[in-house]
C-alpha cells in the first residue's frame, strides 16, 4: 500500500492500521514536507519558541515494522494501469491500494504583490518557521516593533494574528465579509468575537477587499491597500484567506473530482477507482471538502477498517469545534446556524464579560440541535454529545458561567452519544471501559479508548461518565491521598489543623487506614512541619521522612548524597568560599554551582555527614533545605549597590527574603528570585515568587516554574514598598502552602485556584476570605519557630545515630560505592569501569581527623 | 537474586547469627546491617515484627532498602525504594510496584529475637 502524504491524517490511518492488525500491509508513506507528521492544530506555539520536535506526532506509527516512511518527497504521478506512483527523486513505488492524503494547500489572493517575500501564508511548519525568523530579522533591521496585516478573518486568520502578536508585531486582521469567522459564526457571535480580538490588542477591519500590497523606495512592503482607496501600513503580511485541496495528482490520473475541487469520494472513501482512497481535507464528500482534523482522522478509521477487510461507512461532517483563537475560546456544534425548520433560539449575551453564547432547539424546544460559544466554551464538552437529544434541563442554566454547567445532567447519556468527536469515541465505549475493562480513573480510560486523548475539550464529559460509572459498581473516582486516606492534601491539612493532632499514628487512625505509604507519609511529614514548626527528626515523625529530609541531604544515583549549605541571595565571602572549598577537598567530594546560587558537593557517604556539617556549621554555615520539598533558593542580580542600572539593593531583599523563609516545608519546593531592575537578570519570573524592581519600589510576579512544563509567573501587584512585598509574599506563600495539592507547584495551583489571578489578589490585598491575619500570625510563628536543622541535628546524639552506615559497623564506609576521575574530580564509576577494575573505592578516599 | 549469594557461610549448615540489639531499631525505618560481606536492611514495623531483607535495590543497584518509606498495601508491610520508588513485600521480598519495569525481588532472611538481640538465620534464604 503507498500513502501520500505524511500529516495528521495520513499518521492516523497508518496508527490505525498497525495497531489493530500489525504487519497485515507493507505501507510506504511519501511525505513532501522534510519533517514527520506534527501536529498541525499546535503550530503557532513553535513561534515563539518551541522546539518543532515538541509538536511531533508518535514517531512509533511511522517507524513500525511493514512502514517505511519518505520524507522530502513529492508524488509526481499516478499511473492507475501499472498502479505504481511516481516520486520527484526518480523512484517508483508500486501499489495495491493506494490512499491519497495530500491535504490543502493554501492560497493567495489575486493582489498585486501578493508573491512579495515579506508575504507569508499559514499552513506548514516551514511556513511558520520562516516567518518567525523574518519577524525577528526584520524587527532588528527595523529597530521598532513591526506591523502586520492579516488578510482573512477566518479560523486561520486568528490563529495567525495572534501568533504575530506573541511576536510582537502588531496586528490588524482584514475581513473581505461582515464579520469574523463567517464560516462558523453568525453576525452577533462574530461582533462578540470581535471585541474580545480588540480587547487583546489586535485590530479588526471587516467588510474590506484587499487589492494591493504597497513596497517602499527600497522595495520593502510598507502597506495593503484597499479597493475603497484606503490604505493600512504593514511590514509583514500573512494570507489566510483560505485553502485549496491538493488533488492535482487525482486530477492528472483522471480520478473524479469536485466542481468545487477535492477528490469526490463515497462513503467508503473510495475514489472513481476503487483501489484508490482519499481521505482528509483533499477528500469531498457530498460536495465538500472541510478542513478539521476531527472529520479527517474520522475518515482515515474508516479507510483503515476497510482496508483490514471490514465494514464501515463515513458518517458525514460533524464541524462541531471548539478551538482557542488569538486567546479567545470559541466553539460550534451540531446546527449552528438554525437552518432547521422550526429551530428555535435561546441566546446569552454579555457584551461587558465578553460572552456570547447561543443554544438552537427544535421547534418544540425540547431537542438540541446545535450552539455556539464564543468567550467562554466551557460548556461545549457537555452540550456536544446532546446534539440530537433531549436537553434535560432548562437550555438557560447550560449558557450561565461555569459552575451551573457542572450541574448539568451528564453521567446519563444514552451509550450511542458521541462524547469525544476527535476518536469517535461514546459514552457506552467509556462505561465498557470502566465496567468490562478495569478502568478505574481517568487517565486509564483515556489510555484504554483514547477518549479525550487529542484535543481534551471532553475529558470534563468523560470524567463526570467515569464517576457515574463507577459510583454504580459501588466504587468513587479516587481523589484521595492513597489507599491510606481518602482525602486530598488541603482536606488533611484542616483536618490535622482542627484536630491538633501531631503524630502519623494518631492521624491514620483518625482519617486513614493501613501504615500509610510512600505518598502519604511525607505529606503528613510536610503538614506537620508547617503546623507545629518541630525538627525533622523529632519522634515517631522521622520515619515518615523521605530519605532526603531523614539525613537532610540529597541522595545521589548511587546512595551516596550531596550537601548544600544555604548562600542566602546568593552572596557569599571570601571566607566562606575557602571553607566550603576546603570540606570539599578534605573529604574528596566533587563540586558544582547550582542553578540557583549555591555550592553543591557530591559523593558524601551517610556516615560523613555529621562531620561534613560539623566542620560547615563551625565555619558559620546552615542547611541549604535542597533536600525538601521546602524553600529553597532566593537567586538575585547584584542590584543597586553595584550595577549601573539597578534602581533598588536586590541582593539585600533577596538576603532579606531568604532569611524569613528559610526551613519552610510545602507541598513541592518553591523558588524565589529577585531582580534590580527590569532587565530581571535574576530570572525572577522563571520562580515561584519573583520580585522585579521599579524606580518606586517592587513589581511581585508569582506561580512562575522552569522544570518540565515551563512558565512565567504572573504579575500580582505594582510598585509596593519593602513592608508591603513581605507581608504579600508571606500570605501567598501560606495560602498555597494550605490549599495546594501533594506535589502541586504554584503555577498549577494558580491554574486551579477558582478566580484565578484576581481571586488571589482578592485574598491578599482586600482580606476577602478573612484569612490573612491567620495567614500573617502562621507565619511570624514560622519565622520566631526557626532554627537551623543540622546544628540542632548536631547537638543531639539520639538523632546522630542515624547516621550510622550500618547498626553493627557505624563507620564502615559502604563498600560498593566506586569512583572514578573525570576533570579532575570525582564521579561513580561506571558498570564497564567497575568490571574493569580501574576505580577508587570509597573507603580509600581521604580520612578526615575527627 | 544471584548478585547477594550469602558468603562462606553457606558451606556451614544455617545457622542464627546475631546482628545487633533490638533496641538499636527504630519502629517503621530500616537500619542497614553488615553479615559477612552481605549488606541486609533491617525492618522494625510497628507490630513489632522484624524483617530482613537485601539492602541492593534491584532497579538502582545502589544499597539503599534501608533508607526507604515503610508502609503498607492492602495489608502487606511494604517498603519503598528511596531511588525510584518501586515498592517491596517486606515478608517475601516481592515487587509489588514495579512502576513499568521488569518484576525484581528482593532476597529475604528469617529473623528472631533472643535476649533483646535480633538473630538471622544466615546461610539459608526463605
Amino acid at each position: 500500500m503507498v500513502v501520500v502524504g505524511a500529516g495528521m491524517v495520513a499518521h492516523r490511518l497508518v496508527e490505525s492500521i498497525v495497531t489493530r492488525e500489525p504487519g497485515s500491509w507493507q505501507i510506504t508513506v511519501l511525505g513532501d514536507e522534510d519533517v514527520a507528521a506534527y501536529d498541525r492544530v499546535g503550530l503557532t506555539v513553535c513561534l515563539t519558541g518551541t522546539e518543532p520536535a515538541e509538536i511531533a506526532l508518535d514517531p512509533s506509527v511511522f517507524a513500525a515494522e511493514g512502514v517505511t516512511l519518505r520524507t522530502g518527497v513529492r508524488a509526481t504521478q499516478i499511473d492507475r494501469t501499472a498502479r505504481t506512483v511516481h516520486c520527484d527523486d526518480g523512484s517508483t513505488h508500486p501499489y495495491d491500494r493506494l490512499v491519497l492524503a495530500t491535504g490543502s494547500s493554501a492560497t493567495r489572493p489575486p493582489v498585486d504583490g501578493a508573491d512579495h517575500a515579506a508575504c507569508f501564508v499559514y499552513r506548514t511548519l516551514d511556513d511558520v518557521l520562516t516567518l518567525r525568523s523574518f519577524v525577528q530579522r526584520r524587527t532588528a533591521e527595523l529597530d521598532r516593533p513591526m506591523t502586520g496585516v492579516v488578510i482573512g478573518g477566518g479560523l486561520l486568520g486568528l490563529e495567525a494574528a495572534g501568533a504575530l502578536q506573541t511576536l510582537d508585531v502588531a496586528a490588524t486582521v482584514v475581513q473581505s465579509s461582515d464579520r469574523l469567522m463567517s464560516a462558523q459564526l453568525d453576525r452577533p457571535a462574530g461582533d462578540a468575537l470581535r471585541r474580545l480580538i480588540q480587547e487583546r490588542g489586535m485590530s479588526v477591519v471587516t467588510e474590506a477587499r484587499s487589492t494591493a500590497v504597497v513596497t517602499d523606495r527600497t522595495g520593502m512592503i510598507c502597506g495593503v491597500a484597499f479597493g475603497d482607496g484606503t490604505t493600512l501600513a504593514a511590514d509583514v503580511v500573512v494570507f489566510t484567506v483560505g485553502v485549496r485541496p491538493r488533488d492535482e495528482l487525482a486530477r492528472d490520473a483522471d480520478l473524479a473530482i469536485d466542481e468545487r475541487g477535492g477528490v469526490v469520494i463515497d462513503a467508503q472513501c473510495a475514489t472513481s477507482d476503487p483501489a484508490i482512497l482519499a481521505i482528509g481535507e483533499v477528500a469531498s464528500f457530498e460536495g465538500q471538502c472541510i478542513g478539521l482534523v476531527a472529520p479527517g482522522y474520522a475518515m482515515a478509521e474508516v479507510a483503515a477498517t476497510h482496508l483490514l477487510g471490514s465494514a464501515a461507512s463515513f458518517p458525514g461532517y460533524d464541524q462541531s469545534t471548539k478551538l482557542k483563537l488569538a486567546g479567545v475560546d470559541v466553539a460550534t456544534f451540531g446546527d449552528a446556524f438554525g437552518t432547521t425548520a422550526g429551530a428555535l433560539d435561546v441566546v446569552y449575551s454579555d457584551p461587558i464579560a465578553g460572552l456570547y453564547k447561543k443554544l438552537v432547539l427544535s421547534d418544540d424546544a425540547q431537542t438540541l440541535l446545535g450552539g455556539m460559544l464564543v468567550g467562554d466554551a466551557t460548556a461545549y464538552g457537555t452540550l456536544r454529545p446532546l446534539v440530537g437529544r433531549p436537553l434535560g434541563g432548562d437550555p438557560v442554566a447550560y449558557l450561565m458561567p461555569a459552575d451551573t454547567v457542572a450541574a448539568a445532567p451528564s453521567g446519563d447519556l444514552p451509550d450511542d452519544a458521541l462524547v469525544c468527536s476527535c476518536n469517535g469515541i461514546t459514552a457506552g465505549r467509556i462505561r465498557l471501559a470502566v465496567s468490562e475493562e478495569g478502568c478505574t480513573d481517568v487517565a486509564g480510560v483515556k489510555a484504554c479508548t483514547r477518549a479525550g486523548a487529542t484535543c481534551g475539550s471532553c475529558i470534563p464529559m468523560v470524567t463526570k461518565i467515569v464517576g457515574a460509572e463507577l459510583a454504580k459498581t459501588g466504587h468513587a473516582l479516587r481523589s484521595g491521598l492513597c489507599e491510606h486516606f481518602e482525602m486530598t492534601r488541603p482536606q488533611l491539612f484542616d483536618a490535622i489543623r482542627v484536630t491538633g493532632l501531631d503524630t502519623f499514628s494518631a492521624i491514620v487512625e483518625r482519617f486513614g487506614t493501613g501504615r500509610g505509604c510512600d505518598i502519604c507519609k511525607p505529606v503528613i511529614a510536610s503538614i506537620l512541619a508547617s503546623l507545629l514548626h518541630s525538627h525533622v527528626l523529632d519522634g515517631e515523625n522521622a520515619a515518615l521522612q523521605d530519605t532526603n529530609d531523614h539525613v537532610m541531604a540529597n541522595l545521589q544515583k548511587d546512595g551516596s548524597y550531596s550537601v548544600v549549605p544555604r548562600i542566602p541571595g546568593g552572596e557569599i565571602t571570601p571566607d566562606g568560599l575557602l571553607a566550603i572549598g576546603e570540606v570539599a577537598r578534605d573529604f574528596g567530594l566533587y563540586t558544582k554551582i547550582t542553578g540557583g546560587q549555591r555550592i553543591d558537593m557530591f559523593g558524601a557517604r551517610l556516615e560523613q555527614l555529621p562531620e561534613i556539617w560539623g566542620r560547615l556549621v563551625d565555619a558559620g554555615f546552615e542547611s541549604g533545605h535542597a533536600y525538601g520539598k521546602s524553600m529553597r533558593t532566593v537567586k538575585s542580580c547584584v542590584g543597586s549597590t553595584w550595577c549601573r542600572y539597578g534602581v533598588q539593593d536586590s541582593v539585600g531583599m533577596a538576603v532579606r527574603l531568604e532569611l524569613r523563609y528559610r526551613g519552610l516545608r510545602s507541598p513541592h519546593k518553591l523558588k524565589l528570585g529577585v531582580s534590580g531592575c527590569a532587565r530581571e537578570c535574576a530570572e525572577a519570573r522563571g520562580k515561584d515568587v519573583g520580585v522585579i524592581a521599579t524606580e518606586a519600589g517592587w513589581n511581585l510576579y508569582v506561580g512562575g516554574n522552569g522544570g518540565f512544563t515551563p512558565r512565567h509567573a504572573t504579575l500580582l501587584a505594582e510598585d509596593l514598598d519593602d513592608e508591603m512585598l513581605v507581608t504579600a509574599i508571606d500570605r501567598f506563600v501560606m495560602y498555597y502552602i494550605r490549599t495546594a495539592d501533594r506535589l502541586q507547584r504554584t503555577a498549577a495551583w494558580l491554574e486551579d485556584l477558582d478566580g484565578g489571578i484576581d481571586a488571589l489578589r482578592a485574598v491578599i490585598f482586600n482580606d476577602s476570605l478573612g484569612i490573612c491575619a491567620d495567614l500573617d500570625a502562621a507565619m511570624a510563628t514560622h519565622v520566631d519557630a526557626y532554627e537551623d536543622e543540622w546544628k540542632a541535628t548536631l547537638d543531639d546524639p539520639d538523632k546522630l545515630r542515624r547516621f550510622a552506615s550500618f547498626v553493627n559497623a557505624p563507620t564502615l564506609p559502604d563498600p560498593a560505592l566506586a569512583y572514578t576521575i573525570e576533570r579532575g574530580q570525582p564521579r561513580p564509576a561506571t558498570a564497564d569501569e567497575r568490571d574493569n577494575g580501574r576505580v577508587l573505592i570509597a573507603g580509600t578516599t581521604l580520612e578526615v581527623r575527627s | 537474586m544471584t548478585l547477594l549469594a550469602p558468603p562462606a557461610a553457606t558451606t556451614h549448615a544455617a545457622q542464627w547469627t546475631p546482628v545487633c540489639a533490638i533496641d538499636d531499631l527504630e519502629s517503621e525505618r530500616g537500619r542497614a546491617a553488615l553479615v559477612g560481606d552481605t549488606q541486609i536492611a533491617l525492618f522494625l514495623l510497628y507490630s513489632g515484627r522484624i524483617h530482613a531483607v537485601s539492602n541492593r535495590d534491584p532497579y538502582s543497584g545502589a544499597h539503599v532498602i534501608a533508607r526507604g518509606i515503610v508502609g503498607s498495601r492492602d495489608g502487606a508491610p511494604t517498603v519503598a525504594s528511596p531511588m525510584y520508588k518501586q515498592v517491596f513485600d517486606l515478608r517475601t521480598g516481592r515487587c509489588l510496584d514495579a512502576l513499568g519495569k521488569e518484576e525484581k525481588s528482593l532476597t529475604t532472611w528469617p529473623v528472631a529475637v533472643r535476649g533483646g538481640e535480633v538473630l538471622v538465620r544466615w546461610g539459608s534464604t526463605l
